[in-house]
C-alpha cells in the first residue's frame, strides 16, 4: 500500500482502574514507555491482568490514559476519539456487524469514508481475494465459520488501509490447528501489506511466530522488550523466563559471585553416565519428538527434554546419573 | 492516585461530540421537568399540605378505613397478577421459541397473544361482565346462575392477568430467543431430561428476565386504573382511592399525599427487584452469529403445551369478540336480538365520537416516535458509553417505571396548573395537547427503555466499538449499527408506546380538559353511568384503530425487516 508507515510511541503511560470490590484505585498499566517501529508486527504477551489489553485499547482510543501520552507517527493523539484514529482493531469476538453480509461488513469503513461506490467494491473484493474469501461476498456472517468470520474481521480491519492493525487475542476462539494456520496467514498478510500491527495474546508460541519484536507485560509494566530470540535466550528475569518456554531454575554462583540464579532450558541439558553433575530420574516418558524427563540435583526439580530419543540412551526412573550441558547453553540471572 | 488525565480526556472526546451533549443536555432537562419536578412536589404538597409542615396530611389519610383497605387490596392484587402473567407468559414464549407449531396454529397463536396488547384495558373488563356478571351471558343464560358478581378482587385478578400476561410474553420471547442453544442441547447431551433442561439451564438463565416480566407487570397492575375503575365494585385500589379523593372529595392535599404512598410502595418494590436483578446477571450472549434452534418436535411435549395455550388463547379470543357483538345489543343484559347499529350511530351523531376519535389519534401518533427513539438513546447512553450524568440519565428513566399514571397525573396538576413551581413559568402547558404528549411520553419511556437496554446488554460491547474503530461516530454508531441491532426492540417500542398512548387512561383523565376528547376518557365514562352499548361501541372502534395500525406497522416492518442484499450496479 502506497501509504506511509507510521509506527506507534507511547510515552510514561498508566491507566488506573478502580477496584469494583473494594473501590480502590490500581494500576492496571503503570509507567510504560514502548516505541513500536514502523512496519513492524510487536506482540504484548503476558498472562491475563497483565495491562496488555489496556494497553492496545488505549491506543485504539477506547479508554483514555491517566499518565503519559501516546503517538501515533508524530502525532500525539490521546484526545482523539477511536473514529477518528488511524488505527483499526481486530476483536477477539470478530464483532461483525450481524444485520450485513459479508460484503458490507467489509465495506463499512470505505462508506464511512465516503469512497465511491465502485472502488469500494474494487477493494473490498481485492481484500477478500487476500484473506482468501473470494465468493463470500453474500453470506451473512452467522453462516461462516469461525475462521472465516474472523478473516472477514481481518479483511474489514485491512481494507481501510489503517497506519495501524491492532489485535486483541484474535485466535483466542478458534480451536488449535486452525489457530495455527490462522497465525501463519495473519503474518503473511502483515508482512505482503508491510502493516504496522500490535498484537494482544497470552500465548507465548503464537507470540514467537508472529512477531519481530515481542513485549513482555506483567502486572501493568513491561518486563522486556525484543526479538523472539532474545527474549527466549536472554531473559532478564524469572518471570520472563518461566513465561516463554520453560525454564528451570538452580542457584548458582557465577565468578565467585553467589546468590545468582542458572535459567536451564529444557532442551539445553543431556543426561549422560558420567562426566556432569549428579543426579535421579524420577519421570521419565516418551513423547515421540522427545523423550521427557524429570530429574532430581540434590533437592532440585530439572525438567529435561532429550530430543531425537531413539538414538539415544534411556534412563528409566530411579537411574542415577549425570546432568551434562554446555556453558553457552545456559543463562545467568 | 490521579486518574484526572484520563477523566480530561474522556470528557474532551465526549465534548468533541456536540451531538452526543446536545442528547444528553436535552434528556437530563426532560427528564427533570417532566419526572423529578412533578414527584418532588407531590413531596411538597403532602408535607406542607395543611398549612404547615409536618405529618399532619398523612395522619389525616391513614385515619380513612378505605384507603388504609385499598393498601392491602393493591398489593394483593399486584402479586397474584405480577405471579400469574408471568407464568402464562412464559408459557407462551416457550412454546413459540422451543416447541414446533403448525404454521396457522403459530399464527392464529401469536396473534391471538398480541390481542390484549393492541386494546385498551378495560376491554377485558367490558366483556367479564358482559359474559360473566349477573346479567352475563354465560352465568346468566347459560349457566342460569342469577347472581353471580365479577365485580371485586377476582374480577380484577382476571382482567389484569388476561390484559398484561402479553407484555410478560414478548419480553420473555425475546430473551428467550436469546440464550444459545447449544448451552441447552449440552446439558441435553449430558443426559438431562427435556425438563431437566429447562428447569437447570433455561430457567435460570431466564430468571433475572422473569423477575423483570414480574416488575414490570406488578407495577402495571397496581397503576392500573381503569379496570379496577369498572370492574372493581367497592373493592377500592389505590389508583381509584386517590382519583376520587382528587374528583370527588377535592382533597388535593390528601391525594398528593395517597399518591406518596403509592409511590412508595413501587418504589420499593422496584428497588428489590433492580437489586436481585443486578445480583444475578442476566444470561449473556457474545456478538458471535448463534445456531437456529432444534424445535421440539415430541408429541408428549408439544400437544399438552399447544393445548393449554390454544386454551387460554380461545378464551381471551372470546372475551375479544364479546366487545364489538354487544356493541350489537340493543339492549343489554335484556335484549341480544336483533344486532343494531344504532351504538356507532349514536357515538357518531350525538357524543362527538369523531373528535375523540382525532384527538386520541393525533396525540398518539406524535408521541410514539419520540417514546421510541428516546428510549433507544437513553438505552444506548446507559448501556454503551461513560459519561458524567449518566447515572441520573438511568435512575430517572427507571424511576419513570415506578411511578403509577395516577401519581403522575396529580403530579402534574398540582405540579403546572399554576406554573413550575406556582410561580407562573410554563403555565401555558396546564390544559394543553402537549402536556397530554408529555404524558404519553413519560408513561411508555420507562418500558421502552426497559426492553431497549435488555436488548443492548445481549448485544457484545465490542460490535459497536468496531464500528466506533473504522471511523463511524456516535451517531453513526447509533443509526448504522446500534439502531439495526436493536430495530425489533425500537419498532415495538413505537407500537407499543402509539397503543399505550392511545388507550392511556390512569394519568390523563386527571389532566384533560374540554378542549381535548380522549377515547378512554369517554368509554370509562359510558361504563361508569352503565351504558355499556355506548362503550362497547366506542371500544370496539378503538380496537380497530388500535390493532388497524398495529397491522400496519407489522406490514411496514417485514418491508423494512429483510436483510439488504449487496446491489451488483
Amino acid at each position: 500500500m502506497a501509504k506511509e508507515k507510521k509506527g506507534v510511541r507511547l510515552e510514561h503511560i498508566s491507566k488506573i482502574y478502580q477496584d469494583p470490590k473494594t473501590g480502590k484505585d490500581f494500576y492496571a498499566v503503570k509507567d510504560t514507555d514502548l516505541v513500536i517501529e514502523p512496519g513492524s508486527f510487536v506482540t504484548l504477551l503476558g498472562p491475563s491482568g497483565c495491562g496488555k489489553t489496556t494497553t492496545l485499547r488505549m491506543i485504539a482510543g477506547f479508554e483514555s490514559p491517566d499518565e503519559g501520552e501516546i503517538y501515533l507517527g508524530d502525532e500525539a493523539i490521546n484526545a482523539l476519539t477511536p473514529d477518528k484514529r488511524d488505527t483499526a482493531m481486530v476483536f477477539q469476538s470478530y464483532a461483525l456487524l450481524p444485520h450485513y453480509n459479508v460484503f458490507d461488513n467489509v465495506a463499512y469503513g470505505l462508506k464511512l469514508r465516503k469512497v465511491p461506490k465502485d472502488e469500494i467494491k474494487e477493494r473490498v473484493t481485492k481484500i477478500l481475494k487476500l484473506v482468501e474469501l473470494e465468493g463470500m461476498e453474500g453470506r451473512m456472517t452467522n453462516q461462516l465459520s469461525g475462521g472465516q468470520q474472523q478473516r472477514v474481521a481481518l479483511a474489514r480491519a485491512l481494507v481501510i488501509e489503517p497506519s495501524v492493525l491492532l489485535f486483541d487475542e484474535p485466535l483466542s476462539n478458534l480451536d488449535a490447528k486452525l489457530r495455527v494456520t490462522m497465525r501463519t496467514e495473519i503474518r503473511r498478510i502483515q508482512q505482503e501489506v508491510g502493516i504496522t500491527a500490535v498484537y494482544v495474546t497470552h500465548d507465548q508460541s503464537e507470540a514467537m511466530a508472529l512477531s519481530d519484536n515481542i513485549i513482555v507485560m506483567s502486572n501493568g509494566q513491561v518486563e522486556q522488550m525484543g526479538t523472539p530470540q532474545e527474549i527466549y535466550y536472554h531473559p532478564k528475569n524469572e518471570f520472563v523466563a518461566d513465561f516463554i518456554g520453560e525454564a528451570n531454575f538452580l542457584p548458582g554462583e557465577y565468578l565467585n559471585e553467589p546468590g545468582r540464579t542458572i535459567v536451564l532450558r529444557p532442551e539445553a541439558a543431556t543426561l549422560a553416565d558420567e562426566g556432569g553433575i549428579k543426579c535421579k530420574v524420577i519421570l521419565s516418558c516418551f513423547m515421540g519428538s522427545y523423550q521427557n524427563y524429570h530429574v532430581m540435583v540434590d533437592d532440585h526439580l530439572v525438567k529435561l527434554q532429550e530430543y531425537n530419543p531413539k538414538n539415544k540412551k534411556i534412563y528409566n526412573v530411579g537411574d542415577e546419573c549425570c546432568l551434562v550441558f554446555e556453558k553457552e547453553n545456559i543463562h545467568l540471572l | 492516585m490521579a486518574n484526572s488525565q484520563g477523566k480530561a480526556l474522556d470528557r474532551k472526546k465526549l465534548l468533541g461530540d456536540p451531538i452526543m451533549v446536545m442528547t444528553i443536555v436535552v434528556l437530563i432537562t426532560f427528564l427533570t421537568l417532566f419526572i423529578l419536578y412533578p414527584l418532588a412536589i407531590l413531596l411538597v404538597d403532602s408535607f406542607v399540605g395543611d398549612g404547615s409542615f409536618g405529618i399532619s396530611v398523612f395522619q389525616r389519610i391513614f385515619k380513612i378505613a378505605t384507603f388504609k383497605k385499598a393498601i392491602g387490596n393493591t398489593l394483593k392484587i399486584g402479586m397474584v397478577v405480577g405471579f400469574l402473567s408471568t407464568m402464562i407468559g412464559l408459557l407462551f414464549a416457550y412454546v413459540e421459541v422451543y416447541v414446533k407449531m403448525g404454521k396457522f396454529a403459530g399464527g392464529l397463536f401469536k396473534t391471538i397473544s398480541l390481542l390484549p396488547v393492541v386494546s385498551p384495558p378495560f376491554v377485558l373488563s367490558l366483556s367479564m361482565i358482559m359474559l360473566f356478571g349477573k346479567a352475563g351471558i354465560i352465568t346468566r343464560f347459560l349457566l342460569k346462575i342469577y347472581d353471580n358478581s365479577v365485580y371485586g378482587y377476582w374480577g380484577i385478578v382476571i382482567v389484569q392477568t388476561l390484559t398484561f400476561f402479553p407484555v410478560c410474553y414478548m419480553m420473555l420471547k425475546g430473551l428467550l430467543k436469546n440464550i444459545d442453544p447449544s448451552l441447552e442441547e449440552a446439558a441435553r447431551d449430558m443426559g438431562a431430561s427435556r425438563m431437566k433442561v429447562f428447569m437447570s439451564v433455561t430457567l435460570p438463565l431466564l430468571l433475572p428476565g422473569l423477575g423483570n416480566a414480574f416488575l414490570v407487570t406488578f407495577i402495571e397492575s397496581i397503576a392500573d386504573f381503569a379496570n379496577p375503575m369498572i370492574i372493581g365494585g367497592s373493592y377500592d385500589t389505590l389508583a381509584t382511592t386517590i382519583y376520587l379523593q382528587i374528583t370527588g372529595a377535592y382533597d388535593k392535599a390528601g391525594a398528593a399525599a395517597m399518591a406518596v404512598v403509592l409511590l412508595c410502595i413501587t418504589m420499593a418494590m422496584f428497588a428489590v427487584q433492580k437489586y436481585y436483578l443486578e445480583a444475578k446477571t442476566s444470561a449473556t450472549l457474545t456478538g458471535k452469529a448463534s445456531r437456529a434452534r432444534m424445535l421440539i418436535e415430541d408429541k408428549s411435549v408439544r400437544l399438552p403445551l399447544t393445548i393449554l395455550c390454544s386454551m387460554v388463547a380461545m378464551f381471551v379470543i372470546l372475551m375479544y369478540i364479546c366487545v364489538p357483538i354487544g356493541a350489537c345489543f340493543p339492549t343489554w343484559g335484556f335484549k341480544f336480538f336483533p344486532l343494531t347499529g344504532k351504538w356507532f350511530k349514536l357515538i357518531f351523531t350525538r357524543y362527538k365520537g369523531f373528535k375523540a376519535f382525532k384527538d386520541s389519534f393525533i396525540l398518539s401518533l406524535i408521541a410514539a416516535p419520540i417514546t421510541a427513539l428516546l428510549s433507544m438513546i437513553i438505552s444506548y447512553l446507559v448501556v454503551k458509553r461513560k459519561f458524567r450524568g449518566k447515572g441520573f440519565i438511568e435512575l430517572v428513566s427507571m424511576l419513570a417505571m415506578a411511578v403509577p399514571g395516577t401519581v403522575l397525573g396529580v403530579g402534574y396538576i398540582r405540579g403546572y396548573a399554576g406554573g413550575i413551581f406556582h410561580t407562573g413559568f410554563l403555565q401555558g402547558l396546564y390544559g394543553t395537547g402537549t402536556i397530554l404528549v408529555i404524558v404519553f411520553i413519560v408513561r411508555s419511556l420507562p418500558t421502552g427503555t426497559r426492553s431497549g437496554i435488555s436488548a443492548l446488554r445481549q448485544i457484545d460491547k465490542s460490535i459497536e466499538e468496531s464500528a466506533y474503530d473504522m471511523g463511524a461516530n456516535s451517531f453513526k454508531v447509533f443509526t448504522t449499527v446500534t439502531l439495526p441491532l436493536i430495530k425489533d426492540s425500537f419498532l415495538s417500542g413505537f407500537v407499543t408506546s402509539f397503543v399505550r398512548s392511545i388507550t392511556a387512561i390512569s394519568a390523563v383523565i386527571l389532566l384533560v380538559t374540554p378542549k381535548f376528547l380522549l377515547i378512554t376518557v369517554q368509554i370509562n365514562e359510558f361504563a361508569e353511568k352503565g351504558s355499556y352499548g355506548l362503550a362497547c361501541a366506542f371500544a370496539t372502534l378503538l380496537i380497530i384503530v388500535t390493532f388497524g395500525s398495529v397491522l400496519l406497522m407489522n406490514f411496514i416492518t417485514a418491508r423494512l425487516g429483510t436483510s439488504k442484499k449487496i446491489k451488483e450496479d
